[in-house]
């Protein structure tokens, strides 16, 4: 028995009270869907967990009205220490059910309960728990005197983080006032649907959050609804493209947190246990279903032989399989579209001449798996360097001077992150200025906070989530982003107390 | 016996150089009462583009002066304004049709806005970034970084704005350390033009301030959907076509996620968040450790 045979030690589903469907969540009651339903499926078994209903166009604007009604007659005249009573109340109720959360996000996700129990749902607490705070202190945020609402707030989310990413949307959002309509990824709806009995446990006003599962069609009717005054959206830039463009003179404010394609860089003088660690969660953590991933290893050209070296034998260590399984370090892909995509790229970059490989690892049966891959021999140029992948593949180029790693990690039209190793500081700094990256880790890598704020330059979205700036996204006027647009007058009469022009 | 006049030609001003415009094509600018002071050059989209490169070139080192030098240099611009008051003045009161006092008020707001913006330069950053308590043993700071390119339309109102409008969205973008190409106001677009030669004579580097002069309708579009455009300021665009044609190059500049402040009326007050507008917030994460 080798050293990394371990028996089997699964996390129970057994906490789990699982209904066999689930309605929308609209004005504080779950209601029947208009749109068709589907299954959501456990990615590593294939298998159904519950049937999920899906909004259609009519959906959506009930879910709209609702909260428009909810912020109109509670939300807006609420103190903001009342707001925040009921954030941390969530919080708490998170940290309550924190195990469950991890036990559902694991089985609908694919991600290890590793993961989940350790990342994911104690930032999703640790998210609400700091918007709490902010609800009555927005005129201390540095964004204006006297900050305002907005109204509704549009949301859409990805399936990479499913709860994570609904409080990095929802906790700032009420915080500063507003009510929101989320539809959750269409992969992963089922802890969406969980927060939304934490909102009835709550007590959260009626109308005040409503969570609409459905296809892409459903985030387009919601996003471009006219009665939404912020639109929030997390996920692939072809999508968020489209969502500039449609929501272009709406007076809409928009965020926009996209893809990305983040450079690691290494350098000779890097604690290289720690960096070949980084190196791993950077890339392998979740997956690499991570839009900061740090997709791209820039290594200093003497230390690639010895980096890459022992990069292979710490993936040889890693463990695949049962998500539920506590010794689990790699996951189950999220859906069989998302594994033909990472498998499509995966081809090509062995046929652009890149060199490919993966440590022997068994893969389970049924479920959608691909065990983790580095691509050596890889020259700027390449599709896997260039495009986004969102899975556990890791790209390898070198650089000699600093200079170039400067211009091989710029060099993509993302701007999300970037990761410095070294043990010299003043180099770390001197990088850290010209990389074009929203978030730069230095001798760490993919670590979240509310405290700090998250988002990227370029092509990889705009606007911040997290910290003192997460809250602009949802604030009137003054803002760390654009003032509000005119309004187009043939998408709404004017709304009392709403400035028409911006100045 | 009077002497007769030596008029001058109105040219582009991109990468500190004073090009006519590639396409060889002017156009009369006009009084409000008819009458002909000058041909103006009229920028095509090769020129845009050239502006565009210029930009991109300059912006690199402008970004990495020191904030103290980019506050320096945007105060000497006020300075040598001052010098030259009379020039924009008389130049102002003929080409918008207003009076000298008039005239004379926006030539003082512009220069007074210059100063209120040097002194920013190495404030923002205070006020934009903060230190981040994150639950771990590490240190975490938020920065504000210049966007790179911002492409923009000066306000375009026929009188008020030839001057101080162009200082009011070129100002808050490059003092952070981006760089400009700006369109000027179409129909008085003389003052901008002398603004080039103050920045020429200045000690703003060349390629910093890019000030094309022509038909924001016709330049606009190729501005937004430029690819290495980062940021476009629609500042004066809501007066092109029936107002609503700068949702248009919104759409356009999507194609990039080219981040677009939207049009305002008149030109835009001296603000924080007009800075603010043209910068990213990078984060940066560092371990804490004693060994």
């Amino acid at each position: 028995m080798s050293f990394l045979e371990y028996a089997p030690a699964p996390e129970s589903t057994s906490i789990l009270n699982l209904r066999k469907s689930y309605g929308l969540f609209i004005d504080g009651d779950f209601v029947d869907g208009r749109g068709e339903s589907f299954p959501s499926i456990n990615p590593a078994t294939e298998k159904p967990i519950a049937e999920i209903a899906g909004a259609n166009e009519v959906d959506v604007d009930r879910a709209v009205t609702a909260a428009r009604r909810a912020y109109d007659s509670t939300w807006s005249r609420m103190s903001g220490s009342d707001r925040g009573k009921y954030l941390f109340r969530i919080a708490r109720l998170i940290q309550e059910r924190s195990r469950e959360l991890a036990v559902a996000e694991s089985l609908d996700n694919g991600k290890p309960i590793r993961e989940t129990r350790d990342v994911d749902i104690p930032l999703v607490a640790a998210w609400f728990f700091y918007y709490a705070g902010w609800a009555d202190k927005l005129e201390y945020a540095g964004l204006g005197a006297s900050p305002r609402a907005l109204g509704v707030a549009a949301q859409v989310i990805p399936w990479n983080f499913p709860l994570l990413m609904l409080a990095w949307k929802i906790a700032p959002a009420l915080a500063a006032g507003n009510t929101v309509v989320l539809k959750p990824a269409d992969t992963t709806p089922l802890t969406a649907l969980l927060f939304a009995e934490i909102c009835q446990q709550a007590e959260l006003p009626a109308g005040v959050v409503n969570i609409i599962p459905g296809m892409g069609s459903t985030g387009q009717a919601l996003v471009n609804h006219h009665d939404v005054n912020a639109v929030a959206f997390t996920g692939s830039t072809p999508v968020g493209r489209a969502i500039a463009r449609s929501t272009a003179g709406s007076g809409k404010k928009l965020t926009l947190e996209l893809g990305g394609k983040g450079a690691n860089i290494v350098f000779d003088d890097a604690a290289m246990d720690q960096a070949i660690e980084g190196i791993v969660s950077g890339i392998f953590f979740n997956q690499g279903h991570v839009c900061c991933a740090g997709s791209r290893l820039l290594v200093q050209e003497n230390v690639h032989d010895e980096v890459v070296d022992r990069l292979k034998y710490r993936l040889s260590t890693l463990r695949l399989g049962d998500p539920l399984d506590k010794n689990t370090d790699i996951g189950a892909i999220n859906s069989a579209g998302q594994l033909e995509r990472i498998r499509t790229m995966s081809e090509i970059g062995e046929s652009e001449g890149a060199e490919r490989w993966s440590p022997a690892c068994e893969i389970p049966e049924n479920g959608f798996w691909f065990a983790p891959t580095i691509f050596t021999n890889v020259s700027t140029s390449h599709r896997i360097v260039r495009e986004e992948i969102f899975g556990p593949v890791l790209s390898v180029l070198t650089f000699r001077t600093p200079a170039e790693a400067v211009a091989k990690a710029n060099n993509t039209p993302f701007g999300l992150s970037a990761g410095i190793w070294t043990e010299k500081a003043s180099r770390m700094l001197a990088l850290a200025d010209q990389l074009r990256a929203g978030v730069v880790w230095a001798n760490t890598f993919n670590k979240f906070d509310p405290a700090s704020p998250f988002g990227g330059y370029k092509e990889s979205g705009y606007g911040r989530e997290g910290g003192r700036h997460g809250l602009s996204a949802y604030l009137q006027g003054s803002g760390w982003e654009a003032p509000a647009a005119p309004e187009a007058a043939s998408t709404r009469s004017a709304r009392k107390g709403r400035k028409a022009v911006a100045k | 016996m009077t002497r007769l006049t030596v008029p001058k030609t109105y040219k582009l001003y991109i990468g500190g150089a004073f090009p006519r415009s590639e396409s060889g094509r002017t156009y009369a600018v006009i009084t409000p009462k008819g009458g002909f002071l000058a041909n103006a050059a009229k920028a095509s989209r090769k020129d845009a583009r050239d502006a565009v490169v210029a930009a991109r070139a300059a912006q690199p080192t402008w970004a990495s002066a020191t904030a103290y030098n980019r506050g320096q240099v945007l105060y000497r611009i006020a300075e040598l304004l001052e010098g030259r008051r009379a020039q924009f003045v008389a130049e102002i009161a003929e080409s918008e049709g207003v009076t000298a006092a008039a005239a004379g008020a926006q030539v003082d707001a512009a220069i007074d806005l210059w100063v209120w913006y040097a002194g920013w330069a190495d404030k923002y950053a205070q006020v934009a970034g903060n230190g981040n308590p994150v639950s771990g043993p590490y240190f975490n700071i938020s920065v504000p970084d210049a966007m790179g390119v911002v492409a923009s339309i000066a306000p375009q109102e026929r009188t008020g704005v030839s001057l101080l409008g162009l200082a009011a969205v070129v100002a808050p973008a490059v003092l952070s350390g981006n760089t400009v190409v700006v369109v000027a106001n179409e129909q008085s677009p003389l003052s901008a033009i002398s603004l080039s030669e103050v920045l020429a004579t200045s000690d703003v580097p060349g390629g910093v301030i890019n000030i094309l002069t022509g038909s924001p309708a016709e330049i606009a579009p190729w501005l937004a959907s430029h690819a290495d455009v980062n940021a476009l300021d629609l500042a004066g665009a809501g007066t092109i076509g029936d107002g609503s044609a700068w949702i248009d190059l919104q759409i356009a500049a999507a194609e990039t996620l080219t981040r677009v402040l939207p049009p305002v009326i008149g030109a835009p007050a001296p603000s924080l968040e007009r800075i603010t507008a043209f910068v990213e917030t990078k984060t940066i994460w560092h371990t804490k450790a004693m060994a």
